[in-house]
């Protein structure tokens, strides 16, 4: 058992856990934070998708340990100030169905716009293939994604990393 | 409280002849409740004073003293939009803005009528009672309102959640909504709007919760915050409803954050402070487990047994010349819910509380107390319905909250219990796997003479709550609904091709089943559309032409026509890529696909899918669009690529690395779907989108390829 400090949502936060605890299951059992999902535990699903130093990643295959110093954003530090861009486009193009898998959808489409301002439906497909949605919701995805990029090239309110 | 009824037993336009009730109950501020009942008088009945405590109900609406209108309704929010829908029509018969509606799901009460999320039924179901309740709450408003302003009730209008008097004067509902509680009899109609003058239903609307989810808001099961649960998770058999022989947990107990074990029917659990935890000691358990029932089955196994089911052909109808044969296989499927089996429990002395998100709460209250020895006091168990992350059927099984609530009262604390990923797709209830024949009978001259189509079908396991949902919808008591009855319910088939049947064979195989997005349409729905087109082939007729001509329903007819227009049905494509249709007529909602594929790559890859849909009053054209492209979804994965393998007894496949569902790359941007409105009965949509598209997904391939498929997924290269 040792201490792990890191930046969760823009704060400093400390916790004592052994150090290869999975990052997905200290968020939501140990710091209360359940926007992340378990869907697989094993990284092939998507749901718990967050960020670490602004890039897209997999808490639940990510040891704490690793975090040190490190800043982890997950989906309920996106919108802290003012909903994103992203969520936005999420909202006006209706895209959840049963929602559980959008958290992780939405940080990977931002770590994306991120890198790429412009993606095509090539682009889209390379970065957004390995979040499942069971519900179906893809054709709305590519939607929102595009209409993101749109709203951010517009230089509509970029925030929270 | 003895509250007057009052019947309400006239609905505009047609739309729903079933009879409903409204009644005030008694509550400070206004209260209304309706049901939908058989056993309601037609006429009688608004004399007949009922205690309320015993009246069984459809539903509530309350106005707050802030003037929020809260619906409770025995119904659960899985993603199919039925939150949203309810909420546009409360807001539309009460002239108040769609965000002053909440939406709630009540808790298990054997009171509610029907309290089972299921068969495409809420909206067809509860829009009738709904629209009567909200009507009869606006009427009692405005008649608060007459007395306040001392105006003539008639004189008033009402508007985003006020009431206007022709001087100018207004007052809001919540301020009227204690008098409103008290008005003996409304001074103004009653009686739901008309469609024609609807603003709000009908308008292509976005979800009410869609902020909570898109800020991670949204809670389900395993995010509610129940002081002190501990995460636990439970080591399983290798095969399906295998049994603890016996086991070591002494290594698992000393591991860090384990708090306690328990051996269950099912499995060993472990709960620990952390889910991670949790999951390392389980995998530290050493256990002997002994097979299940199906341990000696796998595919080939099952297969054979299906096949043998179907036995000797009928004799053909008298003047046949030519029987058509086809067969076709399908595999079991896994409902992979996106959130894995979950449930909170907090079982204290003789009371228990479990957060679930159940498609039929009754069941699961009686399941969690008869697993707690308390079968003759179910009222024990408080079952609270919470949001959940995709059902599809799989959520009228309720054995995550059994194992919960044993797990608390082991230990004495509150658990929330998970399936892993592996457990949700290894010991489920699956969608039965099937072997179809389809007969088609031709006499001189390409004339049709009969249909016989036999299915082989596992036995599914049918909750309670099915023959109850039934009887309101069917308009007639219905006995005991097993799957027989309910396939020869729901199996029909709209076309003229002389003498028609269907024909059940129920295989009894030890493997546990479920309803998967409808009951058997997924599978004889499919093969019956894929078998039309190869009856075109036969007949060397478009099979477009061959539906315009044999269809019986006028409604198939016109969503065909639909698709033929907006996708251009015929037009010049390249060698391998070829259009298919399919059609579907079901819980009053009639639909046509046409789907583009193209198979010169090594895998089919869908370019293009059009629907047309007529589901009567499209209540959310949004929501409903939204339904039929994830049904579309479902369909393309499950016909090419996902579907389960029974090797043993067990399920080979473990997670959606392997089940391959379809992702962001081999889904079309363009799912487009066109409403078209017959009348203003209100259709069922849940289930709708699925049987139609799977078959013309096949029925394109075969256009491409030259070959019907006949077995599914079509990429499984075999047993
Ligand atoms: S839960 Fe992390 S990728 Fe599936
Ligand atoms: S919205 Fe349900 S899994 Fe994506």
């Amino acid at each position: 058992m040792v201490a792990h400090q890191f930046i969760l949502n823009g704060q400093s936060v400390t916790v004592e856990t052994p150090a290869d605890l999975p990052l997905l299951w200290v968020l939501r059992d140990v710091l209360g934070v359940t926007g992340p999902k378990y869907g697989c535990g094993v990284g092939v699903c998507g749901a718990c998708t967050s960020h670490l130093d602004g890039e897209a990643f997999r808490p639940c295959i990510h040891p704490v340990g690793s975090t040190a110093g490190r800043e982890v954003m997950t989906i309920e530090g996106l919108g802290a100030q003012g909903l994103h861009p992203v969520q936005q486009a999420w909202v006006t193009e209706d895209v959840a169905q049963c929602g559980f898998c959008q958290p992780g959808q939405i940080m990977a489409a931002v770590a994306l716009l991120r890198k790429n301002s412009h993606p095509s439906d090539a682009d889209i497909d390379a970065a957004m293939s390995e979040n499942v949605c069971r519900c179906g919701t893809y054709v709305r995805i590519r939607a929102a994604i595009k209409r993101a990029a749109l709203l951010l090239r517009s230089g509509a309110g970029v925030n929270g990393g | 409280m003895a509250d007057a009824l009052e019947s309400d037993a006239a609905a505009p336009g047609g739309m729903n002849r079933r009879r409903f009730l409204t009644w005030v109950v008694a509550s400070p501020t206004l209260m209304i409740a309706a049901r939908l009942g058989l056993d309601v008088p037609e006429a009688a009945a608004a004399e007949a004073p009922v205690t309320e405590a015993q009246t069984p109900l459809s539903l509530y609406i309350a106005i707050q003293l802030d003037g929020r209108v809260v619906t409770t309704l025995p119904r659960t929010e899985m993603g199919q939009g039925i939150t949203t829908a309810v909420a546009m029509l409360v807001a539309e018969e009460l002239d108040v803005a769609l965000d002053s509606v909440d939406v709630r799901s009540a808790d298990a009460d054997p009171r509610w009528l029907i309290q089972l999320t299921g068969l495409s039924s809420t909206m067809r179901y509860l829009a009738g009672p709904l629209r009567s309740a909200a009507a009869e709450a606006r009427a009692r408003i405005v008649t608060a309102a007459a007395l306040r302003l001392r105006a003539l009730a008639f004189t008033l209008t009402t508007a985003n959640g006020e009431v206007h008097a022709p001087d100018g004067r207004r007052v809001g509902y919540g301020e009227l909504a204690e008098d409103a509680a008290h008005v003996l009899l409304p001074a103004v109609s009653s009686q739901p709007k008309p469609p024609s003058e609807y603003t709000v239903v009908g308008r292509p609307t976005g979800r009410i919760d869609a902020l909570d989810i898109v800020t991670g808001a949204a809670r389900y099961a395993l995010d509610l915050d129940v002081p002190g649960a501990l995460p636990a998770v439970v080591a399983r058999p290798p095969t399906l409803r295998g049994t603890v022989q016996s086991f070591n947990d002494a290594v698992a107990r000393a591991m860090p954050g384990v708090v306690g074990v328990v051996p269950l029917a099912s499995g060993v659990a472990v709960v620990a402070q952390t889910f991670a935890q949790a999951f390392a000691a389980r995998d530290a358990l050493q256990v002997s487990w002994t097979a299940g029932p199906a341990s000696t089955l796998s595919d080939v196994d099952i297969r054979a047994r299906l096949r043998d089911a179907i036995g000797p052909r009928p004799l053909p109808p008298l003047l046949t010349t030519r029987t058509v044969e086809g067969r076709f296989d399908f595999p079991y499927l896994a409902h992979a819910t996106m959130e894995t089996q979950s449930c909170v429990a907090r079982v204290q002395g003789t009371q228990a509380e479990v957060w679930l998100g159940a498609q039929d709460p009754k069941y699961a209250q009686r399941e969690v107390a008869r697993a707690l020895g308390w079968d003759l006091a179910p009222q024990r168990v408080t079952v609270h319905v919470v949001r959940a992350g995709g059902g599809f059927g799989r959520r009228f099984f309720n054995q995550v909250a059994v194992e919960a609530a044993l797990v608390s009262r082991a230990i004495g604390r509150p658990v929330k219990l998970m399936w892993s990923r592996n457990d949700d797709m290894r010991h489920g209830h699956f969608r039965p796997a099937s072997h179809h024949r389809i007969l088609a009978h031709l006499g001189l001259g390409g004339s049709l003479l009969g249909w016989n189509h036999r299915a082989a079908i596992p036995t599914v396991e049918l909750p309670h709550g099915f023959g109850d949902v039934l009887t309101a919808l069917a308009g007639e008591v219905l006995p005991n609904v097993t799957s027989a009855v309910f396939f020869a319910l729901s199996q029909r088939l709209h076309y003229r091709f002389g003498l028609v049947g269907h024909e059940l064979r129920e295989v009894a195989i030890p493997i546990p089943t479920a309803s998967f997005r409808s009951v058997f349409t997924s599978q004889v729905g499919v093969a019956n559309e894929v078998f039309v087109d190869q009856l075109a082939r036969e007949l060397q007729v478009d099979p477009v032409a061959l539906r315009r001509s044999r269809l019986t329903s006028s409604r198939l007819k016109a969503v065909l026509e639909k698709v033929v227009s907006e996708g251009q049905w015929g037009r010049a494509l390249p060698p391998g890529v070829a259009q298919g249709v399919a059609v579907l007529e079901e819980w009053e909602s009639a639909i046509a696909h046409l789907i583009e594929v193209d198979v010169t790559g090594g895998t089919p890859r869908v370019l293009r899918v059009v629907i047309a849909a007529d589901v009567g009053l499209p209540i959310n054209p949004k929501g409903i669009e939204a339904q039929l492209q994830g049904a579309a979804v479902d369909a393309m994965s499950t016909t090419l690529s996902a579907g389960l393998h029974i090797d043993a007894g067990a399920v080979r496949e473990g997670s959606f690395a392997d089940y391959r569902w379809l992702r962001m790359k081999h889904v079309p941007s363009d799912i487009q779907v066109h409403l078209v409105r017959s009348d203003d009965r209100v259709g069922g949509v849940g289930e709708l989108g699925y049987p139609s598209a799977a078959a013309a997904l096949a029925n394109a391939i075969a256009r491409a390829t030259g070959t019907m498929p006949t077995r599914f997924p079509i990429l499984d290269e075999g047993v």
